[in-house]
């Protein structure tokens, strides 16, 4: 394989030949929320899309007498993030109160985990396509700064019209985990496909379902601007970004909009903005006026999380008390870089290739299901399951798992192709009419069709005998052919249009 | 946002209470009054903590009592904790307990709402947005006055 070109943001050139190139950062903050039954630190239920304020128990309504109580499962959830992510897991973690004021907010504050988070020091692998062709993939790096355990706030939705806010608290103490990531990467490309890698990760640990649509993660980018060798320049932090799609957008937005502003002699203020997806720019958020100070204190109501592994286990402590790191890192299930790395070397797949197929869910499945089922090489009908099923299923908007021809009409169809049953182009047409979900196989439509290919030697004999002929000047065998063709179709044919049609491709 | 009047609060309070540990330092003054000069607190830093805290401060006795209690908690300076280890709380050595991933709790909307002094179906209501408390020129507070 050719050596991997390192995938360089082209620094923006200078505008009118005035300052130097510059160089973008950005560095991302990502709030996914945890996959458990219940709350962070209370018993409701974790759910998308209850009526209003039904999940919502005393404590998570902030009443006075009431107590947090960690939930195990959120735990576990951070520990496998955090080891998924080559993180170093902080045997001892601690809980602090972040103070605001916000509707949404009963408490007044947010439990967090601002001094020692459970999780720090990691890193997630990334690839890239250059040239926008899938022919190439470079592969980056970012750092995790940390992992962090807090909780989420409840939805407020603005009523302008009535000028008035409603707040359902059913999201209110749900689990997150938060993800910060060093500012190692310089464009919204390389930070969607970060995203992108991290979102495969937690749907793979099932840490967190990662569903940008359902609010189960979202992403806060932090963007600046400078000049190579000079100090970092002040940052904006670009919220509301609320698709895989926006993400890129918001920050090249953000960008260009930094650079613009300084080449015109102004400053970039050190604010909050908010991407607005119908304008396609960022605007500033006014609700965040001036800098916020959160007066961290310490968690009073919480002693320090103690997690432990196979050395330091405690001997004579309830099982159900206890978090062995150990015990998680050995059921940890195989990541997607090393999913793609078997798929490749098991079935000789290009790289690229393990990249669609982990990123269509229920895709590489599927292939491999229809590998077992078919005597053609995988390298083949790879081609088979990218080109013509995937493009079926974007075309209609289908998932893989709602696709009308099955991994088993598939193998079977691709069995007849591998038998030369049939040709390429008639295994399209099966496919295309396949597509249509009407329950016949594959053999039943090539009959229905008469795709089988001319297998009769002699038939074929004097059919190219008969286009010999005709090319070295003999007319008359036109007729002849004529009559081949009426035979093969059985007289359906119009001997007039066949003669045309003849005439055309043998004279080209 | 109402905000939260602390005048008549400190007002009613009787004095400050004692010093701990004061009886074992000797000053002349018998140990019970705060000690060190009294500190200042600059208009912006109240201002600040108004907006922060969303308190209001009332008046010139209110703004003193805070520096007094700021006074008060200065002591703590004339301990010398160079290499001691912060203790959030004396609970710091017992077990955090870990609780199951179970539902249990939830389903109590009508009592929840019993709170609220408005309701729009099942959702609590608020003012719009966050109403950010105006600049110090535009609110009515003593601090206006004082430079």
């Amino acid at each position: 394989a050719a050596p991997a070109q390192q995938h360089v943001c082209p620094a923006a050139p200078p505008e009118r030949g005035r300052l130097a190139p510059w160089v973008p950062v950005v560095g991302l903050e990502i709030h996914a929320q945890i996959s458990s039954n219940s709350k962070l630190f209370s018993g409701s239920q974790v759910q998308f899309a209850a009526p209003p304020n039904s999940l919502v128990s005393f404590f998570d309504a902030s009443l006075p007498g009431t107590l947090p109580v960690l939930n195990r499962r959120c735990v576990e959830a951070a520990v496998m993030t955090g080891l998924a992510l080559n993180c170093s897991i902080n045997k001892k973690s601690l809980f602090d109160r972040k103070h605001y004021f916000y509707a949404d907010l009963p408490a007044g504050y947010q439990i967090t985990q601002q001094r020692v988070p459970i999780a720090v020091n990691g890193s997630l692998s990334y690839s890239l396509c250059i040239d926008n062709k899938m022919s190439q993939m470079v592969t980056k790096t970012v750092r995790i700064k940390q992992i962090q355990l807090e909780q989420d706030s409840g939805k407020s939705l603005h009523d302008d019209t009535r000028s008035q806010t409603l707040v359902d608290l059913n999201r209110a103490g749900v689990g997150l985990m938060e993800v910060v990531m060093e500012p190692d990467m310089c464009c919204g490309e390389e930070a969607a496909a970060a995203v992108r890698e991290l979102q495969l990760i937690l749907q793979t640990l099932g840490s967190s379902q990662a569903v940008m649509a359902e609010g189960q993660l979202r992403v806060d980018a932090n963007v600046s601007v400078h000049h190579p060798g000079e100090p970092y320049g002040v940052r904006t932090e670009v919220k509301n970004i609320n698709s895989m799609r926006f993400l890129a957008k918001a920050i090249d937005y953000e960008i260009q909009r930094q650079i613009e502003e300084l080449e015109n002699g102004g400053t970039i203020l050190n604010e909050t903005r908010a991407f607005d997806s119908k304008l396609g720019c960022t605007v500033p958020m006014r609700d965040k006026e001036g800098q916020q100070d959160y007066r961290f204190m310490p968690e009073p109501n919480l002693p320090p999380l103690i997690l432990y592994d196979a050395k330091s286990l405690p001997a004579n402590m309830n099982h159900q008390q206890v978090i062995n790191i150990d015990w998680i890192h050995e059921r940890l299930p195989d990541l997607p870089s090393v999913k793609r790395k078997k798929l490749v070397e098991q079935y000789g797949i290009l790289p690229e290739h393990s990249f669609t197929l982990l990123n269509e869910d229920g895709l590489a499945e599927f292939f491999e299901s229809v590998v077992k089922q078919t005597q053609m090489k995988p390298k083949k009908v790879i081609g088979w399951i990218l080109k013509d099923l995937l493009s079926y299923l974007k075309q209609h908007s289908l998932t893989v798992k709602e696709s009308p021809v099955s991994s088993f009409l598939l193998a079977d169809l691709l069995n007849l192709l591998e038998k030369k049953e049939i040709s390429s182009t008639a295994a399209k047409q099966v496919l295309a009419e396949l597509w249509k979900g009407e329950g016949k196989t594959p053999l039943e439509i090539v009959k229905e069709q008469k795709l089988e290919l001319l297998q009769d030697q002699k038939e074929l004999e004097q059919i190219c005998q008969a286009v010999m002929a005709i090319k070295a000047g003999n007319p008359k065998v036109l007729n002849k052919l004529i009559g081949l063709v009426q035979k093969k179709t059985q007289g359906r044919s119009n001997p007039v249009l066949v003669k045309q049609l003849l005439e055309k491709k043998l004279s080209g | 946002m109402r905000a939260l009047l602390l005048g008549p609060w400190l007002r009613a309070a009787r004095g400050l209470p004692r010093a701990p540990g004061s009886g074992h330092r000797h000053r002349g003054h018998g140990g019970h009054r705060p000690q060190g000069p009294l500190r200042k607190v600059s208009v912006e830093v109240l201002d600040h903590l108004e907006h922060l805290a969303l308190v209001d401060f009332r008046d010139a006795e209110g703004v003193e009592r805070l520096q007094k209690a700021i006074q008060f908690a200065d002591q703590l300076h004339e301990v010398n904790t160079n290499g001691v280890e912060p203790m959030d709380s004396v609970l710091e050595d017992r077990c955090l307990y870990l609780r199951e991933d179970d539902v249990t709790e939830g389903n109590c909307t009508k009592e929840l709402l019993e709170n609220a002094r408005e309701k729009v179906e099942e959702y609590f209501v608020a003012p719009p947005g966050n109403i950010p408390l105006p600049k110090l020129e535009e609110r009515e507070t003593f601090l206006q006055g004082s430079q």
